[in-house]
């Protein structure tokens, strides 16, 4: 399980699920886990069009993540939820009519949808490692006005926080970290990482520092988890990542009301 | 002429059944999906599709009846959702979440071990993403007669389903069970989505669900002349996609033709774009006749 064809998937795998953690701290904290389960699918059209022009499929998924990302941030001003959910049905149909001109072979298609962790290769760390670390500085920097707008949107804008621009920031970070995860874990379960254990850190403790890093530890546990139990099992690690991510959050719950029964 | 309208279209009865199908799913789709974009419920829309998704595959591996796994499973996923919490729009929020990530891992382990146990090829992309044609004739039927369920019940919902989205305040000083009220709501939507996602696919049901109601509102606010505009515009995407989809044939020398989802939900993005336009010069022409 450690030996050396593995030892890729354990490094851009913790990359991504830390950087997943860390990014889906805020959007649970501010509601926008319809965007987050949006834009993975852009990028799955994305690579799926890099596929049938042939260029590098991280073009594509830049690429069609950011629209997408554009897409439903610049809509904020009518009902977003409608918007996100053209733009989503948009891609994945898109994506399709992609996949049916180049006619790709069935376990590629899985593999975009669902995640290839096993076949990451060593030319694929160092993209992985500039992306994350550009992420991750985006939100040091929009840490605090993203907690501002998030606790008091009013009082922010008063103080001079533009919330159309802090969306568009925080839209174009989730799209470049959805660009990195989507061939690792999957257009459909970078999104289960994106919201459950960030949503039992929550649960656990109220402080944000502590949540945020609680949140990155339980999203890495649970895709380290995943790929020891894919690797066991040789079952997808699509199927270990969603549902241990629902199961972290329902832990979470059940710990959460037998503290408050025995308080 | 050909590669804009080809003559023998409708001569094919896998077409037709098709044709007809979508349309019956796309006018119920319509109707619920009104109250959807009122409510703020697309994403809760949206989920029970992929919900309904495990359901299918899941169905497709122990070999029940597809149409009962996709409705079983988003009857599930809704009942899901509402165990977790609803009440506030955050906490919906992450619960509808949380549900759509686990359902999509089981729907990851299921797509897999059909592929692993069958020599078929295609079950991932025809369970996602459908395929209107092979719609078998019997299972129109079924699919008409739960349709027509479903439009009896919003019917029976009526006036509290409308209050309680337009106003919830309003409706609970009425004495209206507004919590009761949306649970209805959300199992009615579960079935229609669950219907729509078999016969077209977990992508085209949200399209129809979303697209054709929020084009609809643009244009008018009207609940009656919303709900008929509603209807009258997801037909139409259903019946210019098939064309398109089935002309598309002709349009590269590699014949090739596009999948019938894409070219329907770009008909619902097409229809989208022009009647925002068509309400932005209305607005522009109030605003001058005003000044």
């Amino acid at each position: 399980m450690f030996s050396s064809f593995m030892a890729n998937a354990w490094i851009v795998g913790t990359l991504v699920a830390l950087l997943a953690g860390a990014t889906g701290f805020f959007v649970v904290l501010r509601g926008s886990s319809f965007a987050a389960h949006a834009i993975p699918n852009g990028a799955f059209a994305g690579a799926a069009g890099a596929a049938l022009v042939g260029v590098t499929p991280l073009v594509g998924l830049v690429g069609f993540a950011v629209v997408a990302s554009l897409g439903i941030g610049a809509s904020r001003r009518h009902r977003s939820d409608v918007a996100t959910a053209i733009a989503l049905v948009m891609m994945l149909a898109l994506g399709a009519a992609f996949l049916s001109l180049s006619a790709a072979y069935e376990p590629q298609v899985e593999a975009l949808l669902f995640g290839e962790i096993l076949g990451v290769s060593t030319t694929s760390i160092l993209p992985v490692v500039v992306i994350a670390s550009l992420c991750a500085l985006a939100l040091a920097v929009m840490y605090r006005p993203l907690l501002f707008n998030a606790a008091a949107p009013d009082l922010a804008t008063v103080r001079g926080l533009d919330p159309r621009r802090l969306e568009m920031g925080f839209m174009l970070t989730l799209a470049l970290g959805a660009a990195l995860t989507v061939p690792v874990v999957g257009a459909l379960l970078t999104f289960s990482l994106t919201v459950g254990p960030p949503a039992a850190a929550r649960l656990v403790t109220r402080r944000p520092l502590s949540a945020l890093v609680a949140s990155m530890f339980l999203s890495a546990a649970t895709l380290w988890a995943s790929i020891a139990a894919s690797y066991q099992s040789n079952l997808p690690v699509g199927f270990f990542v969603g549902t241990l991510s629902a199961v972290v959050y329902v832990l979470a719950r059940l710990s959460c009301a037998w503290r408050r029964r025995r308080a | 002429m050909h590669w804009l309208f080809e003559p023998g279209i409708w001569s094919n009865a896998a077409v037709r059944t098709g044709t007809g199908v979508g349309v019956v799913v796309a006018a119920v789709s319509a109707l619920v999906g009104l109250f959807t974009v009122v409510r703020s419920q697309s994403f809760a829309g949206h989920a029970l599709a992929d919900v309904a998704t495990a359901g299918g595959a899941g169905a497709g591996l122990f070999g029940f009846s597809p149409l009962g796994g996709f409705v079983i499973g988003s009857l599930l996923g809704a009942g899901a959702m509402e165990a977790i919490g609803v009440e506030r729009v955050r906490q919906r929020d992450v619960a509808t979440g949380i549900v759509l990530g686990g359902a999509t891992g089981l729907s990851a382990l299921f797509l897999y071990l059909i592929t692993l146990n069958s020599s078929r090829t295609g079950s991932t992309q025809s369970i996602l993403f459908g395929s209107l044609f092979s719609v078998s004739n019997s299972s129109f039927v079924l699919i008409s007669a739960l349709s027509l369920v479903v439009i009896l019940a919003l019917g029976a919902l009526g006036r509290p389903l409308l209050l309680t989205s337009v106003s919830p305040d309003a409706a609970r000083a009425r004495g209206v069970a507004v919590r009761r009220v949306a649970l209805a709501y959300t199992l009615l939507m579960a079935v229609t989505v669950g219907l729509s996602a078999i016969v077209i696919g977990s992508v085209l049901s949200t399209a129809l669900l979303i697209g054709p109601p929020a084009a609809a509102l643009r244009l008018g606010r009207r609940l009656g002349a919303s709900l008929v505009m509603a209807v009258v515009l997801g037909a139409l995407a259903v019946v210019a996609g098939v064309v398109a989809s089935y002309d598309s044939y002709y349009w590269w020398p590699s014949h090739r033709a596009l999948p019938v989802s894409f070219c329907v939900v770009t008909m619902v993005v097409v229809e989208l774009i022009v009647t925002s336009a068509l309400a932005r010069r209305a607005g522009a022409r109030d605003a001058s006749g005003r000044a």
